[in-house]
């Protein structure tokens, strides 16, 4: 049943994907070109609306299905590239706390410990102030403040591996630690880590949208969902869709994304606990 | 019992020294104050002036230490901005955010207790299945559009709401509601598992075997031992729910500490952030203890494993 889920939701994401990748190609319009003229024109099947603006315009009238296709390409960029750095960092301190345990071991637990108290929100809205908003630094950000949740599932399970017997044989055999932790316990770790990315991906997006909603994000005129959603606010009492449309694009992304990782967790290891 | 509160405390001092570390290295290892405070075509003794002003120029961990043992005290200096002690500004804000987080983990119990059970109850079946796919797509809902989607509604179109601010109860309902709603699918799987777990032990069988009314089962037997998982579980929630409290009141204009961090970045007001930012994790900290003693007086299990 969820298997069928995540097939759907896989497909959802392949589109959303695909049309991010070939923006430049199938956007109808280019996603800053300005058309004072046809502002705020509503969606092609309101009435006034055309059939050259699907889903309308903006209140500078640039059209929002060519900015919403465009917005993709930055939130899926942060998204992956900001898990990939996270995942990279968690991986590497949760082996290393697992499998060394003691004071390693405390020093890492206690970081986590601290970060996973901290809202995610908080510490982005505070680094982001002090570092300023731009892709790079959002890219940071997010995938430095996201390593903890890897780092302790990571090593509890690393925990759980170190004791069995080829992790001893191994030992017995004389390998360096270096080739015990990346030839024998990484392998086994693949599942999990490929799961909690998956879900760590809608995440971050939430979370890129939300400081480019504050304004704290991708700087317009540069077309990122949340900063779309942030301008369209204060055109909501009259022109509710440049508020609507953005933020539907992060909703369905993000439920696509969450139910692609739980299928993934179902159908890597039925009884992966995360 | 005392080993477990010592332990317990012990953490909580840990956490609090690396959150008043992590505050410090933001900005003063991050930026540089000084860069933040002079115009940009300041001269180079300027600078320096400034530097030695602001004893920038003294060892790092001396600066962290004068940080930390004022911050003790509640200073954490002047606003930049406003010209008063940041403390006494980020704490007159803190009212209208807890007021505002405990509305929405109100919220949240209301829609998932009942939901959670009845899904248990009715494993499978329609009503459950039509509650899980509802949570899944409640998770993955984000705040901020639901927020502006409920305004929209609900005092655009229909006028019956205030679309912000703060005063009275309708003030509440929408931005309650909506960080309410982004806890609600969370906790209502909760009860859910936690009540199909409970329902299979003996002493439920038990309990139905003597002849016990099914309602006096499920709310005297399998309810309460549910709930330990649960209240764990929300209580260390509770930073997201503060994470989700800050997202909402930046939608709705709530005049809580959120808000004021938020304009106080856009003014580069660092010290009002700096006190923001400790203070609301302490706020965390503490409610994350005494969740795990709670728990633990529930649970005697727990006391004894961790």
């Amino acid at each position: 049943m969820r298997l069928k889920w995540g097939v759907a939701a896989a497909a959802v994401m392949l589109v959303i994907v695909t049309s991010a990748l070939l923006a430049p190609w199938i956007a109808p319009h280019d996603p800053l070109a300005v058309n004072i003229r046809h502002r705020l024109a509503p969606p092609a099947w309101m009435e006034g609306g055309e059939l050259r603006h699907l889903l309308g315009t903006d209140q500078i009238g640039r059209d929002l299905l060519a900015r919403v296709i465009y917005g993709g390409r930055i939130s899926l960029v942060i998204g992956v590239s900001a898990v990939m750095l996270s995942a990279t960092i968690g991986v590497l301190l949760g082996l290393a706390a697992g499998y060394f345990g003691g004071r390693v071991d405390w020093t890492i637990m206690t970081a986590v410990n601290v970060l996973l108290t901290f809202p995610f929100v908080l510490l982005a809205l505070a680094v982001i102030a002090v570092l300023g908003a731009s892709l790079t630094n959002m890219i940071i950000v997010l995938g430095v403040a996201g390593w903890p949740i890897y780092a302790r599932v990571i090593r509890a399970e690393t925990m759980a591996i170190r004791e069995r017997d080829f992790v001893m044989a191994g030992r017995a055999l004389g390998m360096s630690h270096g080739r015990i932790i990346f030839r024998q316990i990484l392998p086994n770790l693949v599942s999990p880590i490929v799961v909690i990315a998956t879900l760590q991906v809608a995440q971050v997006i939430v979370l890129e949208s939300f400081l480019s909603f504050l304004g704290l994000g991708i700087q317009p005129p540069t077309p990122a969902w949340g900063n779309m959603l942030g301008e369209g606010r204060v055109y909501m009492l009259n022109s509710w869709w440049i508020a609507a449309f953005p933020g539907l694009a992060i909703f369905v992304t993000t439920l696509a994304i969450n139910l692609m990782g739980n299928a993934l967790r179902d159908w890597l290891d039925p009884h992966m606990k995360l | 019992m005392r080993r477990y509160i010592a332990r317990q405390l012990v953490q909580l001092v840990v956490v609090i020294i690396g959150i008043s570390i992590l505050a410090f290295v933001i900005l003063h290892v991050l930026g540089d104050p000084v860069l933040l405070l002079l115009p940009q075509n300041a001269g180079k003794e300027e600078f320096e002036r400034y530097r030695k002003l602001l004893g920038l120029d003294q060892p790092i961990w001396f600066q962290y230490w004068k940080f930390a043992s004022h911050a003790i005290q509640g200073d954490f200096g002047k606003s930049w901005y406003a010209d008063t002690p940041a403390f006494g500004l980020v704490l007159e804000r803190m009212p209208p955010t807890i007021y505002l987080t405990l509305a929405g983990f109100f919220v949240a119990l209301l829609i998932a207790l009942p939901l959670g059970i009845l899904s248990a109850l009715k494993q499978h079946s329609f009503v459950d299945n039509l509650c899980t796919g509802v949570a899944v797509a409640g998770q993955a809902m984000p705040i901020f559009w639901l927020g502006i989607m409920l305004i929209i509604i609900f005092a655009v179109r229909l006028r019956a709401l205030p679309a912000s601010g703060y005063g009275t109860w309708q003030h509440f309902v929408m931005p309650a509601f909506c960080l309410g709603a982004a806890l609600a699918p969370i906790t209502m799987r909760l009860v859910r598992s936690g009540v199909i777990e409970v329902m299979n032990m003996e002493y439920i069988k038990t309990a139905r075997a003597k002849g016990v009314d099914e309602r006096m089962v499920v709310v005297k037997h399998a309810f309460r031992n549910a709930c330990i998982p649960v209240i764990t579980v929300l209580g260390l929630q509770f930073g997201q729910l503060l994470g989700g409290a800050i997202i909402t009141e930046t939608v709705f204009a709530w005049p809580g500490v959120a808000t004021l961090t938020v304009e106080s970045i856009r003014n580069q007001d660092f010290p009002v952030v700096q006190c923001a930012v400790v203070l609301l994790a302490l706020i965390i900290v503490t409610a994350n203890v005494i969740v795990d003693l709670v728990v633990g007086l529930i649970d005697p299990r727990i006391r004894v494993s961790t």
